[in-house]
């Protein structure tokens, strides 16, 4: 376990280990399953329309632009933002928060600060991970399973993503990120609203957490998408 | 039970300035009237006891004090100056400091980095001369030991002291405590009570603390705030207090006697 002491290096380090290391795995096994199913529906239904040498295009657009920033978020929201609700909020029953402010400390900035510009870097290049390994299962899929061309594949990919379509999933990876962080303090932050400071508004706060951050993520999505298109 | 009236307005202690003065404090929450109309003085340089029996509010007036809880009504001031004034609590944040009950301890940082914390937010010492005062402090708290345990591995006692020093390091003119010895067995309530005093003459700072263990209060506060039903119904000397006769008093501060002799009877 990473433990966060005093200092702002330390907080940062454990930032990073919160939001960065321990979301890998989560993403990287969603990435991989997306990227299967995708390339399995792909190829079934572009084969009715004779299309199946688009199953690189399918795949790479999908995850680039929608899947790959929604789902890393959630993901992201369901192991980093839990821990950080659940966290915040029992520092909150346990009055460290309140001895933070009575110390003259900002707590939103010593508890969240670091968290959150963590999440500004390190949620954009789980995205990309999520994209490289989901097209990867895609290729997995499609091609040594259900034996379509991989070199057909890879040069689809190749063709289809543009610097408008990178540019797009990183900034929804940024806004995303911001946003699950954000409100997964804000909810542990506050969770002494919820209930009487305890076990009871601790899991409120983190299901709140999560709940709200993935409908956030979805109804940015839809508006960032709206915007850019 | 008979009530008596709640105690006039503050006078000023033995003619001091007070340190802090508390005046006609109202707090709600919702329908329960918790604080109303509370007032007291606390001189400079003593232990200020505030008595009373559990759930009549002695914790949210520490808290609306300090400015955790913000009072409906009522002022609070800190040599003369109001603190409950948006951008004014600074003044009594910087010079006091406080010990909460279950301790709130930081318990991702180490006993040697909770010290550190605290002078950090508070001084501008360079780094090393605040590592160096939180080890001489956490020396003189028997805790050196412990300096890079976290709070979970220390034992209760020890967690205690750590909370006192943490509110010590700073060199705080005023510190509230509050229930510093709730839930504690009567050998470590002996102790922490010890502790306050030792440390409170040794430092010289203002304590206020509160509590409802009557018996130890008596002995070691230099001023008694008896506090009933949101109302002070006393503030005065510890021998002004045992020398009350009206029932309700006797019945909150001779509890003990009381339960022996219901159960001889």
């Amino acid at each position: 376990m990473v433990r966060s002491g005093g200092g702002l290096r330390a907080r940062l380090v454990r930032a990073i280990y919160e939001i960065g290391v321990r979301c890998l795995p989560v993403i990287s096994v969603v990435a991989v399953f997306a990227g299967l199913v995708l390339g399995l529906q792909g190829h079934y239904v572009l084969s009715r329309f004779g299309a199946s040498g688009m199953l690189g295009t399918l795949v790479s657009l999908s995850l680039c632009r929608e899947l790959a920033p929604v789902l890393a978020a959630i993901m992201v929201a369901g192991q980093a933002g839990t821990a950080l609700s659940a966290e915040l909020g029992i520092q909150r029953s346990s009055e460290q928060i309140d001895a933070l402010e009575l110390m003259g400390i900002s707590a939103e900035g010593f508890l969240v600060g670091p968290r959150l510009l963590v999440a500004c870097f390190a949620v954009p290049v789980l995205t990309a991970l999520f994209v490289l390994v989901g097209i990867s299962g895609g290729w997995l899929s499609g091609c040594v399973l259900l034996h379509q061309d991989g070199h057909g594949y890879w040069a689809a990919v190749h063709d289809a993503i543009h610097g408008s379509d990178v540019r797009e999933c990183l900034l929804k990876a940024l806004a995303f990120g911001l946003a699950t962080v954000s409100l997964c303090a804000y909810q542990g932050f506050h969770s002494h609203h919820l209930g009487e400071p305890g076990a009871r508004s601790v899991s409120a706060a983190t299901v709140r957490g999560v709940v709200f951050s993935s409908m956030l993520v979805l109804a940015a999505d839809y508006l960032i998408t709206a915007l850019l298109v | 039970m008979t009530q008596a009236a709640p105690a006039p307005p503050p006078a000023s202690c033995e003619n001091e300035p007070a340190l802090l003065r508390v005046d006609a404090l109202h707090k709600r929450f919702g329908e329960n009237h918790v604080l109303r109309g509370v007032s007291f003085d606390v001189p400079s340089g003593g232990i200020v006891s505030i008595l009373g029996r559990s759930g009549t509010g002695k914790s949210v007036l520490l808290r609306c004090v300090v400015g955790l809880h913000q009072p409906d009504a009522g002022s609070v001031s800190f040599r003369g100056h109001d603190v409950l004034a948006t951008g004014r609590r600074a003044a009594l944040r910087q010079a006091s400091s406080y010990v909460f009950q279950h301790n709130a301890l930081f318990d991702s940082a180490t006993t040697l980095e909770n010290l550190v914390l605290a002078l950090r937010a508070r001084g501008s010492l360079p780094h090393a001369l605040q590592v160096e005062k939180a080890r001489e402090l956490l020396r003189h708290m028997e805790l050196e030991d412990a300096a890079h345990r976290y709070p979970a591995q220390l034992s209760g006692g020890m967690q205690k002291r750590l909370a006192v020093a943490r509110a010590l390091v700073t060199d705080p003119e005023l510190v509230f405590f509050d229930e510093p010895t709730a839930g504690l067995d009567p050998v470590r309530r002996n102790s922490v009570f010890e502790m306050i005093v030792r440390l409170q003459r040794a430092r010289g700072f203002t304590a206020v603390v509160v509590t409802h263990d009557v018996a130890e209060a008596l002995l070691v506060s230099s001023h008694i705030v008896w506090i009933d039903q949101g109302h002070v119904h006393f503030s005065g000397t510890p021998s002004q207090f045992e020398a009350r006769t009206e029932p309700h008093f006797r019945l909150f501060r001779d509890s003990l006697d009381a339960l022996r002799q219901s159960l001889l009877n």
